[in-house]
């Protein structure tokens, strides 16, 4: 079970959210070609070790946050807004 | 195809080793004499410094591709490197089912050519695999899921696969246990897949095993792949634990690993890594003669020979490579039992597990070429690698002697992805996490 802090919540419980995948994605610009699009909506690092992701507090806030979670430990490293800029710590990968 | 180095002794010894041919009589004949005529199943081989085709990853796919190399594609020069023990991947962790009860006519052909494999499979490997074709049977809960799956049995049917409705009193007749009047979601009525049931899968991995070594194979354990050469675009060979071993083709059969071992290529895959849970409970007496699924939620349950009730659910729903579940799915799987089945409530749970999954981003497998010259994968398998060893296996074996893809397997490439031929079986889109 993970436990998640919620910017605005507090900390609750995996239950009360829904996963959206991963939040180092950006949108690429609209004339940057197939290539960049299918990498876009399509490919992922789907790192084994800390991984910035989307969570939705549908059963708190509604709002959406950005997660930095180890896909192997689970551990939570940092939590915030969609617009906050969060940094992967370094180590801890295998 | 290179003459084996002299430095390498044990691999030329340990080919000649043979398990001889299974029967019942060889059995009959051991058991006067103690049992000491049996031998090792397959060799334990020690690595080259070159093969033709080099396969990571010593689980079914893998294991299943080096035989059909072997034995339809006449190519013997192969080495399958396992990190671990054959047969403790997500070979020997899943739920054992084989159907081919799907909707797409791409998906119903290749799944349903695999289920003909299975079923001549212990005669081709001298193995016996225990496959029962007790059958699958897939409940449904509302007249709108009546219609989907009415729409899904009439595709199988019109590409002549078994598919046969059953009323409300018929699932009854069949299931006893089902509570068919559950307060929550009722049930209409099912489809049943006769054809479809459970095999061993621990046989299914000594089995290929075995039948790949006797065939020419070398199936090297304990070798785990840290680094994938390259020479421009073209993958010359892999590093490994024991050393670097050249080769012309590699092969990724690493199902929930893929995306680790692609990118020692360089290379991105559309696939995200999840944990799906599966359980067993204590033995009892004969009580569910069907692989039983249960259609208000994601829950499966069949009975093993051993009389564990096997069951399992969804996957957790993120990105994971933990070995293990959590209790939210734990809890909703043992929800969607007690709904369905409410008899088996005073059952115990003997063990649970969490088996790691390349969930691929429209929830169908990949068996392709990749940009990189001389690198194949196989993966993407989601929750149903297992059904589709046989064929899988037999598809990438084809596409590394043929260099194209089998034809019951060429809507299964990585270029679907860009050309928007996604095989989208469920409608959910390209978000892993919602197959």
């Amino acid at each position: 079970m993970l436990r998640i802090p919620c910017p605005w919540c507090g900390e609750r419980d995996e239950t009360e959210f829904r996963y959206r995948g991963d939040a180092g994605k950006s949108r690429p610009a609209a004339d940057a070609g197939l290539a960049a699009f299918t990498a876009y909506v399509y490919e992922r690092d789907n790192r084994c070790g800390w991984h910035l992701e989307w969570w939705l507090h549908v059963g708190g806030c509604r709002k959406l946050l950005k997660v930095v979670r180890h896909t192997l430990s689970h551990e939570i490293y940092a939590v915030g807004g969609p617009e906050d800029h969060l940094s992967l710590p370094q180590g801890l990968t295998r | 195809m290179n003459p084996l180095p002299k430095s390498h002794p044990t691999a030329a010894g340990a080919r000649r080793v043979s398990s001889g041919r299974y029967s019942g009589w060889r059995l009959f004949l051991e058991g006067l004499t103690g049992q000491r005529g049996w031998s090792r199943a397959w060799a334990k081989a020690a690595p080259r410094e070159r093969y033709r085709v080099v396969i990571v990853g010593g689980g079914g796919h893998g294991l299943a591709t080096a035989f059909y190399l072997a034995t339809e594609y006449g190519i013997t020069d192969v080495a399958v490197l396992e990190q671990g023990p054959i047969g403790l991947g997500n070979v020997g962790r899943n739920t054992t089912i084989i159907r081919s009860n799907y909707f797409h006519p791409d998906n119903i052909r290749f799944y349903e050519y695999s289920l003909k494999l299975w079923e001549g499979l212990e005669r081709k490997l001298n193995f016996n695999a225990m496959v029962s074709q007790r059958g699958t049977l897939n409940l449904f809960h509302t007249e709108a899921q009546r219609d989907l799956f009415t729409r899904r049995a009439n595709m199988m049917r019109l590409l002549g696969v078994d598919a046969e409705p059953l009323s409300r009193e018929a699932v009854k007749e069949r299931v006893p246990l089902v509570d068919l009047d559950n307060g929550r979601y009722p049930v209409l009525g099912g489809f049943l897949q006769r054809r479809g049931g459970t095999v061993r899968h621990d046989a299914v991995a000594w089995g290929y095993a075995r039948a790949a070594s006797e065939a020419g194979a070398d199936i090297v354990e304990h070798c785990e792949v840290t680094g994938i050469a390259r020479d421009g675009s073209r993958v010359t060979g892999v590093e490994t634990t024991r050393g670097p071993i050249a080769a012309d083709t590699v092969c990724l059969a690493v199902a929930g690993h893929s995306s680790r071992l692609a990118a020692m290529a360089g290379l991105a895959l559309p696939i995200e890594s999840h944990v799906l849970q599966a359980f067993v409970s204590e033995g009892v007496k004969p009580v569910l003669d069907v692989v039983l699924t249960y259609g208000a939620g994601h829950f499966y349950v069949s009975q093993s020979d051993k009389g564990g009730l096997v069951f399992g659910g969804a996957i957790d729903g993120y990105n994971s490579y933990g070995q293990r579940g959590t209790l939210p799915m734990a809890e909703e799987v043992a929800a969607a039992a007690m709904t369905l089945l409410p008899g088996l409530a005073r059952l115990k749970v003997l063990r649970q597990w969490g088996g790691v999954m390349d969930m691929s981003m429209d929830g169908s497998p990949i068996i392709s070429a990749t940009p990189l010259e001389g690198l194949i994968v196989n993966g993407g398998w989601c929750y149903g690698g297992f059904k589709a060893i046989p064929a899988g296996g037999l598809a990438t074996a084809h596409l590394i002697a043929r260099h194209a893809p089998h034809p019951l397997a060429a809507h299964l490439g990585l270029e679907r992805f860009a050309a928007g031929r996604t095989i989208d079986e469920r409608g959910a889109g390209p978000f892993p996490y919602a197959h």
